[in-house]
């Protein structure tokens, strides 16, 4: 049984079908990427997975139950938390609230306010600011330790490169090994390609709302991600 | 006249207008909900305290603690059954149940308590006064006071301090995003309306021990409070009691200068903040 999975899932952005059909596992300890161009329908999956679009309860699956319909704080709560996309920080919290607001529906030992401190020690020196002053890097390592408050079985990231200079991205992937360590599984969504290759274990690409490829990177050819990114026929 | 004792008997006059205010700012920051009928849930909060003073025996400060659990609850269950319901991207469904609902509590009190005017008796302490150099200052309208700056003090350390007001807080600025945190916003609401009517039953208390009271006069308290809420700026408690204080100090001095003009003074000095000022004296930064 895989830790997380989901069978044939369809899911709506507003009025416009997203996804048709994906089926998606995740086994313990895994880091998946899942890529593909925009309006792929990759943060409608992730919205999905995460509570905050409703789908039927069969079509995503957590550790064999059926979580689909469930909403947002309740998924949190089953140990799934998302890091959205855009950051979302809450603007009237400063930084050490919005971590500890992490922490609301659900806590555990590995990750407290201090071992997120250690794996961002620059969040410590910038505890007390409001959460919106900070750079966009730096605002991005608290939407992460935001997540990781809750201790979470999967972590869901939602594009948590888009608008950073390389250099932080390098810095905030850094941190991937110490939270695969502490005991969670990730799903990353990358439009940045060599970025999602050099961090998972295996990858999906999304076209038009199915999964047009997946597999391990090393078995993934240049033109094959192209031909699944952008459709076959402009190869 | 003596200015002094004019402009102390309007800070204490501010603290009640305070404690109408209070709960209906928290409510408001919180959800963006305007409760037409706050004014209407004091008096019946008013009703209730009266009830259980008068049936029981008891002081009212003794019934007044009796009534907060149960103000909780019933606060509790309309948002969660009622207003939550009304909550929503157009502004309009909260206003007319909430309207709706003022006039169904002024009614039904009618109906179960006549039109007469009640008090709620305090014994020896409704005529008691401390003497402070050349000022006299009753007792009762400084216990208001300092309540209202208890419930200020307190509704502050929750906000501030507590898991709970942090939840208020992140709810009030993404729902959604709330959400993922494992924030039942539903839940949320439904507690600060909760403590809402906490913060009414307290000023229920100093309404009803101050002067007569009858089913009617809700909607004029709503006033007072959206007046004091709007001069000190939305989302400051502080503020609230500041405009509480501006809105008292201003209705005394109208009417040490003419009876006629108590009322009056008050709106006046209400509408020369906003034109001065129209986000109120202390805004919350990030709106």
């Amino acid at each position: 049984m895989s830790l997380l999975e989901t069978q044939g899932l369809t899911a709506f952005y507003g009025d416009f079908q997203a996804l048709f059909g994906v089926d998606l596992r995740l086994e313990e300890g895994e880091t998946l990427a899942v890529i593909g161009a925009n309006g792929a329908g990759k943060s409608t999956l992730m919205r999905s997975i995460c509570g905050l679009i409703a789908n039927s309860a069969d079509q995503i699956r957590f550790e064999g139950r059926g979580i689909g319909a469930l909403a947002a704080p309740d998924i949190v709560r089953l140990g799934i938390a998302m890091v959205p996309e855009g950051r979302k920080l809450f603007p009237s919290l400063s930084v050490e609230e919005n971590l500890l607001v992490g922490c609301y529906g659900r806590s555990g030992r590995v990750w407290t306010l201090d071992t997120i401190y250690d794996l961002f020690p620059v969040l410590k020196e910038r505890r007390d600011s409001p959460a919106t002053a900070l750079s966009g890097g730096q605002q991005q390592m608290v939407a992460i330790g935001r997540a990781l408050m809750s201790n979470p079985r999967i972590l869901l990231c939602d594009e948590i490169s888009l608008g950073l200079a390389p250099v932080v991205i390098r810095d905030i992937y850094a941190a991937f090994p110490k939270i695969r360590a502490g005991g969670a599984s990730i799903v990353v969504v990358e439009q940045d390609i060599g970025q999602a290759l050099a961090v998972a274990d295996r990858v999906y690409c999304l076209m038009e709302g199915r999964v047009t490829l997946t597999g391990t990177p090393s078995s993934l050819t240049r033109d094959a991600i192209h031909a699944a990114y952008f459709g076959a026929h402009t190869t | 006249m003596n200015w002094l004792d004019t402009i102390v008997q309007g800070v204490l006059l501010g603290g009640l207008y305070a404690l109408f205010a209070a709960g209906l700012g928290l409510v408001f920051g919180i959800m963006r909900l305007v409760n037409l009928a706050h004014g209407d849930l004091i008096v019946l909060a008013a009703f209730l305290v009266l009830l259980l003073a008068s049936a029981l025996g008891l002081s009212p400060f003794v019934a007044a603690a009796l009534a907060l659990p149960a103000m909780f609850a019933f606060g509790w269950a309309l948002q969660f059954v009622v207003l939550n319901r009304t909550l929503g991207k157009d502004i309009l469904p909260p206003l007319l149940v909430t309207f709706g609902l003022s006039i169904v509590i002024q009614n039904g009190l009618l109906e179960g308590f006549s039109a007469d005017s009640r008090r709620i008796p305090a014994g020896a302490l409704e005529t008691a006064s401390l003497q402070f150099g050349p000022v006299s200052v009753g007792t009762m309208p400084l216990l208001t006071f300092l309540s209202a700056i208890g419930v200020i003090v307190a509704l502050n350390l929750i906000f501030y301090h507590t898991d709970l007001g942090r939840a208020f807080r992140a709810t009030s600025d993404d729902r959604a995003t709330a959400g993922l945190m494992g924030i039942r916003a539903d839940r949320i609401f439904a507690t600060a309306t909760g403590l809402a009517m906490m913060v009414v039953t307290i000023a229920a208390l100093y309404l009803g021990t101050r002067a007569n009271f009858d089913p009617t006069m809700g909607p004029a308290r709503l006033i007072y409070a959206f007046e004091a809420v709007i001069i000190g700026g939305l989302g400051s408690f502080w503020g609230t009691l500041a405009g509480g204080i501006i809105l008292g100090v201003s209705q005394t001095i109208g009417a040490a200068i003419n009876p006629e003009w108590q009322i009056l003074a008050g709106h006046v000095a209400f509408l020369l903040v906003l034109l001065a000022r129209p986000r109120g004296l202390f805004p919350r930064a990030v709106d």
